[in-house]
């Protein structure tokens, strides 16, 4: 069977973000760039399932502009079998990219769409579960464990009482949580190896998929920040601060 | 106008984060509905019909709805979408499992983790893991809304109670099913309710060296938090993670103990009112948000704090 990895290009999770002084956004130009975390954890999991003889081939997607293709390349290194890349420069929404998702899942046939729960730049945890629904498949979100059994799936979820696990029928959708795996290091012979796969560039018009935003942003902004506090030299300090100061215990 | 709250609980108590949501809906100032959907959920319905604020409870109550699986829950958002302007839920887990599906199902954008209604189309929330704040306008004619807790107080609840219209749902459903659950017990508060909670970080060393903070915790009634790091150390169960990807919280007084403060980790706590940071590192940038910071070792620190709090 076939599995299809989404992964998204976004500023990497260790650059302290700048938001741009007109407002418009954030500060792109020069800032490193990486993929998803959550879909490098997605990526693993497919490879693991590859590797444990469920899988026959894992195609990673992007939806991004030109340079996304740097995105898929890492899959690709990583260990996916070949990459699409829907090319625009626009910033297209998770129900449109959920949309172009569904085309290509029409057109490809995975049994399994493997993807983040999250991008840590939108925040908007809602690509994987909209995906399932215009598909009309069951989903397994937030997923720590995946067990495949023949062409029922087990994904223990990340809830916010604990744990919770739910049986889907193939085909279905599932996102990765953090500890789900930790992904592995793309070798120097793979990464080589991964400049000879194949990897297709398409459009959204390719898809027939409208991509035109529903909402406007019309600004961004720094959040308030904190006014600076002080320290304190000791246990019985600090405790009396709480007390009388800030009134908190 | 009306706005549909969908109500978080577990067939027996209402979550206070749907007290939260309601205030959130009061915004937009229209009619609001509350749907419990739930199995054996009276109670919840109930307790839901005397929130202040609220004008109906439409309960559905259904066997396929005693887990609120993602599949099942939706169709029955969906059928009753019609009537609504506005569909708003909470973003704990279960909002953030089946509202997206049902935004795609109606082809509506979702709107995430909302922290303020500016006007019925334009609202605020957190991007970049809470290091910038977009204002953004949403021009569909149905707003679906997942509400950040922590920035709307909870609503008030009273002794008068408002209709409870029982409905019958369509349960067939066969994507998913439910397996089996493992919930954290804890006679403490919930971390997202919780007036002071206390969160140890990879420097806790141990699972069991968190009976150090557990004394503490016992003694101010505050609720156990962790960072990232000490949940995937295994020190503490995954459901204790406070952060961009684990809850959200702002409590009146969070002490952070042996916690870096990465941004990822600050995301989910910056904004308490009073934050204190005890840190052998001087460096650490979690004194950068502090409000009091504390340079020692934990291990002598938190047995002092115990006594002190005696
Ligand atoms: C996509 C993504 C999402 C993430 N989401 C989250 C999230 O939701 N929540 C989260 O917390 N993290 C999250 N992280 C992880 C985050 O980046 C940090 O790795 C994590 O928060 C670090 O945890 P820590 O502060 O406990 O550990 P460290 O950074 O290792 O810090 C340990 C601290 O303990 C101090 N210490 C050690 N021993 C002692 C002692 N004896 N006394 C006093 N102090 C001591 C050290 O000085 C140090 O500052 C995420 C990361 C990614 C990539
Ligand atoms: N532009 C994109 N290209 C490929 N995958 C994406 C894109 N945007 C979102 N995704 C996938 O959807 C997940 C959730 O994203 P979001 O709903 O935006 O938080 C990500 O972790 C990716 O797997």
């Amino acid at each position: 069977m076939k599995v299809l990895v989404p992964v998204k290009r976004v500023i990497d999770y260790n650059v302290k973000i700048r938001v741009k002084s007109d407002q418009s956004g954030v500060e792109l130009d020069n800032v490193k760039m990486s993929m998803n975390p959550f879909d490098e954890i997605a990526i693993e999991e497919a490879i693991r399932l590859k590797e444990a003889g469920d899988v026959e081939e894992i195609i990673s997607i992007s939806i991004g502009p030109e340079k996304a293709q740097e995105t898929l390349r890492t899959a690709l290194a990583m260990g996916a079998d070949r990459a699409i890349l829907v090319k625009t420069d626009e910033e297209v929404e998770p129900l449109a990219i959920a949309k172009i998702l569904k085309a290509v899942v029409e057109q490809e046939g995975p049994k399994i769409v493997l993807m983040g729960k999250q991008a840590i730049d939108d925040d908007c945890n809602q690509t994987g579960q909209m995906l399932a629904a215009l598909l009309g498949w069951g989903q397994g979100t937030f997923a720590s464990d995946v067990k495949l059994d023949g062409s029922s799936l087990y994904v223990t979820r990340e809830i916010d009482g604990g744990l919770e696990t739910v049986n889907l029928t193939l085909p279905a959708v599932i996102t990765t949580d953090l500890r789900l795996n930790e992904p592995r290091y793309a070798s120097l012979p793979n990464i080589m190896k991964a400049k000879r796969k194949l990897l297709d560039v398409k459009t959204p018009e390719d898809y027939k998929v409208d991509i035109s935003p529903r909402i406007k942003t019309l600004k961004v902004e720094e959040p308030a920040g904190r006014i600076a506090g002080i320290m304190v030299k000791s246990v019985s300090e600090l405790v009396s601060k709480l007390r009388d100061e800030a009134k908190v215990i | 106008m009306t706005v549909l709250v969908i109500a978080d609980h577990d067939n027996e108590k209402l979550k206070d984060s749907t007290l939260n949501t309601v205030t959130a809906a009061t915004k937009f100032n229209s009619e609001i509905h509350v749907l419990v959907a739930g199995y054996n959920c009276a109670l919840v319905a109930n307790a839901a019909a005397k929130i202040n604020g609220v004008d109906k409870v439409i309960c559905a109550d259904d066997i396929s709805l005693k887990h609120p699986l993602a599949e099942a829950v939706t169709p029955v958002v969906v059928n009753l979408a019609g009537k609504y302007d506005q569909i708003m839920v909470a973003a704990t887990t279960t909002g953030k499992n089946f509202m997206p599906r049902v935004a795609a199902i109606l082809d509506m954008a979702q709107i995430s983790d909302i922290i303020s209604i500016e006007n019925g189309n334009t609202f605020k929330r957190p991007i970049y893991a809470g290091n910038a704040i977009a204002t953004v306008e949403s021009n569909d004619t149905k707003k679906l809304i997942t509400v950040r807790t922590t920035t709307f107080a909870a609503a008030l609840t009273g002794d008068q109670s408002v209709v409870i219209e029982n409905i019958s749902i369509d349960s067939n459903q066969s994507l998913s099913s439910f397996v089996s659950s493992e919930l954290s017990k804890s006679e403490r508060p919930e971390l997202t309710s919780a007036k002071i909670i206390i969160s140890g970080g990879r420097g806790m060393g141990s699972g069991e060296n968190f009976s150090l903070i557990e004394g503490i915790a016992d003694k101010l009634g505050a609720a156990i938090g962790a960072s990232r790091a000490a949940v995937d150390a295994g020190y503490v169960p995954n459901d204790y993670q406070v952060g961009q990807t684990g809850k959200i919280v702002a409590p009146d007084l969070y002490i952070a103990v042996g916690i870096s403060g990465a941004i990822q980790h600050l995301a989910g706590m910056k904004d308490s009112k009073v934050i204190v940071a005890i840190n052998k590192d001087d460096d650490a940038p979690i004194f950068q948000v502090a409000d009091y910071g504390l340079v020692a070792d934990l291990f002598e620190v938190l047995p002092e704090l115990n006594k002190e709090l005696s």
